[in-house]
């Protein structure tokens, strides 16, 4: 059969082919949708901007011995709660002296920590959880569903406190109980995205190829929804930070004497009637983090709209 | 329409109880127990064994659990560890704080952010948009504690008009009692605005942009009831997220509370938690998990009166 | 790897490649408390039927008859709730049946060209060498079948390997759709309604192709549409479906041309003439087609028919009741059937 010509070969003359090798590295490059985000990303003045400024503060994170000016658990006596510029401590002191400059810096590590890395995990559990329940419906989907209707019953800041409350505070506390709180709103989304998708004639016709529905999920349904999820979960960064700090203010996150910028808050809440500048400080920090994220995940959000 | 009620409160049973396990299992994980806070660690073992014995400790564990259960059912809500005082009324006058500061805050916080909202759909785009936009996600970046200790360095440490903490005294007059109100019921109220306004600004443009709002325009309707039809049409999402948020209110209150010293139902779950004690903080949780469940399911009642398409 | 093999066709021509009986599909809408059904939508009824190697098997109907699920049921996309399919000889499904992974190397379904029959985010290319990749070929290779096809559809695909679906044309989609369920080399070929969403002109181009690809390939089509006018072109054999239950079935000629079932025949009276002397002078059928849920007992059409009597909504009309007006010409009608007890009945073959 492949030997025929057929005929409309036999009216226009042989049809190019395609040697299959090269069909697939075309298909690979191929301007598929998420290179046509990254561009739309590129061109938004807003993202790019936000962008910088998240990746500087990253940076002064990660090279946060390199970039502190001093030690930023060595405090001082008499330089206590100090206005910007004393001596050589760019942003004053708090209130035992330390320096405010090098433990917002290395408070960024703490910070981005308990804030990033939660939505992380967040993310690969729930949704992982919410696409199958969408993709298998039936019990899994019951299963799934209803175990996350229980944890959505706690208000999300109680449900942290919770667990951070009565097992005791720190760092791996306080990362498990925002990646628990922050799973079951991952799962809905994702269970509902996927709901959708899974409605499309496409998800039909890859079913009558035969494939498996661990294939079908991967090749077929997660392109789809990935770019829904993520735009949810970036906005979820702003807000595991804020909660990550007010643990910490709480003094149920990091303990002192690290530094960590909610810690610092809880701190320095009695030196609003001496300083209050410097009280403020480690605020703006988590909300020039905190909006940074908001906005990307905003620009993410319209690049992704692109009318297909 | 009982039937779905009914249904959503049958829903809630399993729920509840999937919620007493959860708070049931992290006081079973805490480290340590009730033994170690009330007796010095010096003291013999048998001191410590007898202790254990009278709080029912060393019975099994799903025991203990259905003995709690059971408890709770019954309306006792446990003792205090620390001020031998039931639960039950220090959790009654806390919530009650709580609302004072709740309610004001939901209103003000809804209405606002309903404002800004429909504002910032109707003038797309302009500057006035731009702004309310970017106060909506401000109000959605800023740690709203944070804003809480901003509030009382200016108003209170540097211009001295209002209270930094507290709730007055308990007698003084009504406007003393009001002026300790102000900055708390304000920075409670941020994250509602911003949210509320994000979304209505949401739902109104997507409502503009539909064809029945151009019909309605062509045959001729006066604006101000094509903005009726709007409204109509935008509540019901609108009024989901406003429970919820209320439900937030009242479960999330801690920071704020915190902060202003407030004597709320966070202030006390703040206190138990630095006294480590486990019957006044696993309560509360239990207690507020509870009003946000019923809150929830009301919401949805609400919400299938209003859009009969919801009624499953 | 190659791909794999074929089982020998033992099917002889003429002989039912795929017969269908009972088949049956409720969807519930209320149930109560303790899961029991309260009430559904019968979208397809206890229908049998016989799908002949080599034609065209034409179903038609209007929306909610039951010609999509129909299709579904057939690819095993959905699960009947009882009626057994056999394709060549062996019963599909079950302890003992065909299991879907291989039913899907004979039987292939073309989508109609809605909003998403192709994966937005996957290059055409891939949505074609999907099907063979997943039944074991390695990537060059199914690649190679994609390449191919697009070839055999009229796509040339230096310039359209990678394009993706938001690129092409409704036409364009319906050829890749086309190359996507050739890619298993199937026997038979479902189509539901592939041509509906095109403009005229490029529906006449996507049936003449489907024409030389049954040609060039030896397929069965089973082609689902609610237009007349394409069903009686490229059909064969017709089936005409209402409300889950098929009431008429024969060969394309018969059908359009002595059409037994009083509803087949509205349905043919009400297509608009292109003749200006047969002008359409009263509406050739009344009332709205009672709710699929919950149907009336009898026979589903009584309520619309002009003929209908009491023994229709005593007993359903089945399809062999009525005597065979030509060959394989059935109708599911008691004014066919002698002994039905209508008023009207009468042997079938008088004309009307």
């Amino acid at each position: 059969m492949a030997d025929q010509v057929s005929a409309r070969e036999a009216i226009e003359g042989p049809i190019p082919t395609l040697d299959p090798a090269e069909a697939l590295a075309r298909a690979r490059e191929g301007k598929g949708y998420w290179k046509r985000v990254w561009e739309s990303l590129k061109d938004d003045k807003v993202t790019i901007v936000v962008a910088i400024v998240l990746l500087l503060i990253f940076l002064a994170a990660i090279f946060a011995p390199l970039i502190a000016t001093h030690d930023p658990s060595k405090g001082s006596i008499i330089g206590r709660l100090k206005g910007f510029g004393y001596k050589d401590h760019l942003l004053g002191t708090d209130e035992t002296g330390r320096d405010m400059f090098s433990r917002l810096v290395f408070g960024a590590r703490l910070s981005l920590i308990s804030g990033v890395l939660p939505v992380i995990f967040a993310l690969l559990i729930g949704g992982s959880l919410g696409i199958a329940a969408g993709y298998l419906r039936g019990r899994v989907n019951t299963v799934i569903m209803r175990s996350m209707d229980v944890l959505y019953a706690f208000p999300s800041i109680l449900l942290a406190i919770a667990i951070c409350g009565i097992l005791g505070s720190g760092l791996e506390n306080t990362l498990l109980a925002l990646t628990i709180t922050f799973i079951p709103p991952i799962v809905r989304v994702s269970e509902t995205v996927t709901v959708q998708v899974r409605s499309l004639d496409f998800v039909d016709a890859a079913r009558t190829s035969g494939a498996s529905s661990a294939s079908i999920m991967c090749r077929h349904v997660l392109n789809n929804v990935l770019g829904q999820i993520l735009v949810y979960t970036t906005s979820l960064v702003s807000l595991s930070i804020i909660l990550a700090a007010g643990l910490s203010f709480l003094g149920l996150g990091v303990t002192p004497p690290d530094a960590e910028w909610g810690l610092m808050l809880n701190n320095l809440r009695q030196a609003i009637w001496v300083n209050p500048t410097i009280a403020a400080l480690p605020g703006v920090a988590i909300f020039i983090t905190s909006m940074s994220f908001n906005l990307l995940s905003d620009g993410l959000r319209q690049a992704m709209d692109i009318r297909l | 329409m009982w039937r779905f009620i009914g249904r959503r409160l049958l829903y809630a049973v399993p729920i509840l109880l999937g919620v007493s396990i959860i708070i049931f299992a992290l006081v079973q994980l805490a480290p340590g127990d009730v033994t170690d806070i009330l007796i010095p660690p010096e003291a013999p073992k048998e001191v410590a064994d007898i202790l254990r014995h009278k709080f029912g400790l060393d019975r099994p564990v799903y025991e203990q659990y259905f003995i709690w259960l059971g408890n709770l059912l019954q309306g006792d809500l446990g003792v205090s560890i620390f001020t031998n005082q039931p639960v039950g009324s220090e959790l009654a006058s806390a919530l009650s704080n709580t609302l004072m500061l709740a309610i004001p805050a939901a209103f003000l916080g809804f209405t606002l952010g309903a404002v800004l909202g429909v504002l910032a759909a109707f003038f797309r785009g302009g500057w006035l948009d731009k702004l309310f936009s970017g106060i909506a996600i401000a109000g959605v970046s800023l740690p709203h504690y944070w804003v809480g200790i901003v509030l009382v360095a200016i108003f209170a440490v540097t211009l001295n008009v209002l209270p930094a903490q507290g709730m007055g005294p308990e007698d003084g007059d009504v406007w003393d009692s009001l002026r300790h109100l102000i900055l708390p019921v304000i920075t409670l109220s941020l994250i509602p605005m911003g949210v509320i306004s994000r979304l209505v600004r949401a739902s109104v443009l997507e409502i503009l942009s539909q064809e029945f709002i151009s019909a309605l325009s062509a045959k001729g309707m006066a604006r101000r009831r094509i903005l009726f039809h709007i409204v109509k049409n935008a509540a019901p999402p609108t009024l989901a997220v406003m429970g919820l948020q209320f439900g937030y209110l009242l479960g999330g209150s801690i920071l704020v509370e915190t902060v202003y010293n407030w004597p709320g139902s966070g202030g006390l779950m703040n206190l138990a938690i630095f006294r480590r004690d486990v019957p006044v903080l696993s309560s509360t949780i239990l207690v507020l998990a509870g009003i946000f469940v019923a809150i929830n399911i009301l919401v949805d009642v609400l919400q299938a009166l209003i859009d009969p398409r919801l009624r499953r | 790897m190659t791909t794999p093999t074929q089982p020998a066709p033992t099917t002889a021509a003429r002989a039912p490649l795929m017969t269908v009986a009972d088949l049956r599909k409720h969807f519930p809408i209320k149930r109560n408390l303790l899961g029991r059904t309260l009430s559904a939508v019968q979208a397809v009824d206890d229908i049998s039927f016989q799908v002949i190697k080599g034609e065209t098997l034409g179903i038609v109907g209007e929306s909610g008859c039951g010609k999509s699920t129909t299709a579904r049921l057939l690819m095993r996309l959905i699960e009947p709730d009882a009626g057994v399919v056999t394709f060549d000889g062996n019963t599909v499904g079950g302890a003992h049946g065909v299991g879907v992974r291989d039913l899907y190397r004979d039987v292939q379904m073309v989508f109609q060209d809605s909003y998403a029959s192709l994966n937005p985010r996957m290059p055409i290319s891939m949505s074609i060498a999907y099907g063979p990749l997943s039944q074991g070929m390695n990537r060059k290779a199914a690649m190679a079948v994609a390449v191919k096809l697009l070839e055999q559809v009229g796509l040339n695909p230096v310039l359209y390997a990678n394009r993706y679906p938001h690129e092409l044309s409704g036409g364009q989609k319906q050829r890749v759709n086309i190359a996507r369920a050739l890619a298993l080399r199937p026997r038979l070929v479902i189509l539901d309604e592939a041509v509906s969403a095109l403009d005229k002109s490029i529906e006449a181009q996507i049936l003449n192709l489907l024409i030389d690809l049954k040609q060039e390939y030896d397929l069965t089509y089973v082609f689902i549409s609610h237009d007349l006018n394409v069903i009686r072109f490229i059909s064969d054999r017709v089936m005409v479906m209402y409300l889950g239950h098929i009431v008429e079935v024969g060969r394309v000629e018969d059908i359009y041309a002595r059409p037994e079932h009083p509803y087949t025949k509205a349905l043919l009276a009400a297509m608009p003439s292109m003749d200006p002397r047969k002008r359409t002078e009263t509406a050739p059928i009344t009332g709205d087609p009672p709710n699929p849920i919950d149907p009336p007992p009898g026979c589903r059409f009584r309520t619309r028919c002009p003929h209908a009597a009491q023994i229709c909504e005593d007993r359903t009309p089945s399809l062999n009741d009525g005597a065979a007006t030509g060959e394989g010409h059935l109708v599911a009608c008691h004014m066919r059937d002698r002994r039905s007890g209508h008023p009207e009945a009468r042997s079938s073959g008088a004309s009307q």
